[in-house]
């Protein structure tokens, strides 16, 4: 039996996941931006549970407010990254080193 | 029925930029003088609509979502001054590098609509809706600049670690939300007092709620990200990143922490502390080893973040008074400070090394003395308006029974004190190391003056001020 319980823990899985990847990853910006969106994913989970539990559609809501965001979110990402790409011809976060003291 | 008119200068401000983003699309370059009236015309009009209708007593509408009180007109009024300020003096610094485009205007009221939606939020959800709106916005002007590399990898720092702040506080809201079934923050308040309020689950939400508030704010440990963005990004952004968000920030911990989860005072009180005493320690003794004033004064942010967030600490209306006081100041301050920094600069020129102002006393008498006032404020001295910023938020630790932390304080505001005169040092004790004329135009010289003057005005006379910020809160 699947309970909420269920839910919560693989959310919180996910959003440890993505809050690793983001600090160990030195190599790829991709990559981070993979992490961000997994971890407003693992929010959402959390949100679709918690609604579900609750009875209350409120939650869902806010879910679909949220994966809105994140595809504009994502789109001002990758033009930053676009825009990074070309002055620096490199995507590695090893070299985004210059601003520092 | 829904009532709208609470919200008139959000729907107001949200017309006029889609008007103004379709009139400068029909622009050719040397007439983009239109869109700058344009926009300027847009803040005075929202402007109105604040002071229309504003209300003395609070009202909620769109169901409990939005909320319009005397505090969220104020707060707003200042957000506006702010922006006209952040547009009256970039304008020839961008004009001189060819970076007077549309973008930065649109960008910037679209910023500005993301505060006030801020400012007014009812719920967690209409919260995270302006906190995106601004961040998006900010995003994209620090990388405003496609020609520059700092720009753009300033502009990835800021992204990435602002896109991990959002998804820490929804993680703390999804939280809160479970716990409670709602997201209003007033029936939040009403159903976390209850019996079975404050469990270990609301106790993690408001942890991973205060630190995306940390986060916002700039306050240590999650400070990284203000250095690297205010030095590379163009200085009308880092203009703009430095006054009128630090508004939404106070408004986000208002709102949220306050109001919401007031119950909870005593349990995020001693996270507050830590954040900031490491806020006023690393942001004033960090900044002594700067030699670029954008960082500098980056740095600075942070130690008056520390603050702003004792006012939080102290938890009475009085306390939050001062720290909306010391907000308000906190604005008009770095506004005029990185106003200097655009006005020496000129074309193939950027004033942004602290070498950059040695023996500006005698290139122009009076604009060393407006800087002058400018850094005697930040360092609190008095007549000026930063002392009694200071001295307000100080008190308000002392009548919460913190006296050990208001000694702190003092101490460390006198070690900051050092890197804010040595900059007056530099203008009246030094020989500069250019004679070049300062070429910026007649309403910006006006309007700094007046900026730095009220400063000084707001210092000797801050009665009215003040018993705004206690009258409203």
């Amino acid at each position: 039996m699947v309970t909420v319980a269920h839910y919560l823990v693989l959310a919180a899985v996910l959003f440890s996941v993505s809050v690793a990847g983001i600090f160990i990853n030195r190599r790829n910006v991709i990559v981070l931006l993979m992490c961000i969106e997994l971890m407003l994913l693992a929010v959402n989970f959390n949100f679709i549970a918690f609604s579900r539990l609750l009875g209350d559609t409120v939650g869902q809501v806010f879910v679909f407010f949220i994966l809105t965001v994140a595809a504009a979110e994502a789109a001002i990402g990758l033009a930053i990254l676009v825009v990074l790409f070309r002055n620096t011809r490199s995507i590695n976060v090893d070299e985004m080193d210059t601003l520092r003291g | 029925m829904i009532d709208y008119y609470p919200a008139a200068a959000e729907i107001f401000l949200a017309t006029a930029i889609c008007v103004v983003l379709l009139v400068d699309v029909f622009l050719r370059d040397e007439q983009r003088m239109i869109t700058y009236w344009l926009s300027m015309l847009s803040l005075v009009g929202t402007a109105a609509c604040t002071g229309l209708f504003f209300v003395d007593e609070s009202v909620t509408t769109f169901y409990g979502s939005f909320i319009a009180d005397s505090a969220a007109g104020v707060l707003k009024l200042v957000a506006y001054v702010a922006v006209a300020l952040v547009f009256v003096y970039s304008r020839e610094y961008l004009a001189a590098r060819k970076l007077f485009k549309g973008e930065f205007f649109i960008l910037g009221l679209f910023g500005l609509l993301g505060i006030m939606v801020m400012i007014s939020a009812h719920s967690l959800l209409t919260m995270y809706l302006g906190l995106e709106l601004l961040s998006l916005a900010l995003y994209a002007l620090v990388a405003f600049n496609r020609e520059s590399a700092t720009a753009a990898e300033s502009a990835m720092k800021y992204f990435v670690l602002g896109a991990i702040a959002s998804g820490t506080l929804l993680y703390g809201i999804s939280l809160l939300y479970g716990v409670t079934g709602t997201l209003e923050i007033t029936e939040l308040a009403e159903r976390l007092s209850g019996p079975d309020g404050f469990g270990i689950p609301a106790l993690v939400g408001l942890a991973f709620i205060v630190v995306g508030v940390a986060f916002k704010f700039g306050a240590v440990p999650f400070h990284m990200w203000v250095p690297d963005v205010y030095q590379g990004a163009p200085t009308p952004v880092t203009l703009f990143i430095g006054s009128a968000p630090k508004i939404a920030a106070f408004a986000l911990a208002w709102r949220v922490l306050v109001e919401g989860l007031g119950d909870a005072h005593s349990s995020w009180q001693g996270m507050l502390i830590v954040l900031s005493i490491l806020s006023l320690a690393i942001g004033n003794i960090v900044a002594i080893a700067q030699t670029n004033l954008k960082r500098m004064l980056a740095y600075s942010t942070i130690s008056h973040v520390g603050f702003i967030l004792m006012g939080f600490i102290g938890g009475t209306d009085d306390a939050l008074s001062a720290a909306m006081f010391y907000t308000v100041s906190y604005v008009i301050m770095a506004a005029a400070a990185f106003g200097m920094i655009l006005l020496l600069s000129r074309e193939g020129f950027e004033a942004e090394r602290l070498e950059d102002f040695k023996g500006l006393n005698a290139r122009s008498p009076w604009f060393a003395f407006v800087m002058l006032m400018i850094m005697f404020s930040m360092a609190g001295v008095p007549p000026f308006i930063g002392f009694y910023a200071k001295l307000l938020v100080l008190g308000s630790l002392i009548d919460a029974g913190l006296l050990w932390f208001a000694v702190l304080g003092v101490i460390l505001a006198v070690v900051g004190a050092f890197y804010y005169l040595r900059v007056v040092w530099y203008m009246y004790f030094d020989d500069p190391l250019d004679d070049a004329p300062i070429v910026a135009p007649g309403s910006m010289r006006v309007v700094i003056s007046v900026n730095g003057l009220g400063l000084l005005v707001l210092g000797v006379f801050p009665g009215y001020l003040l018993e705004l910020c206690m009258r409203v809160l």
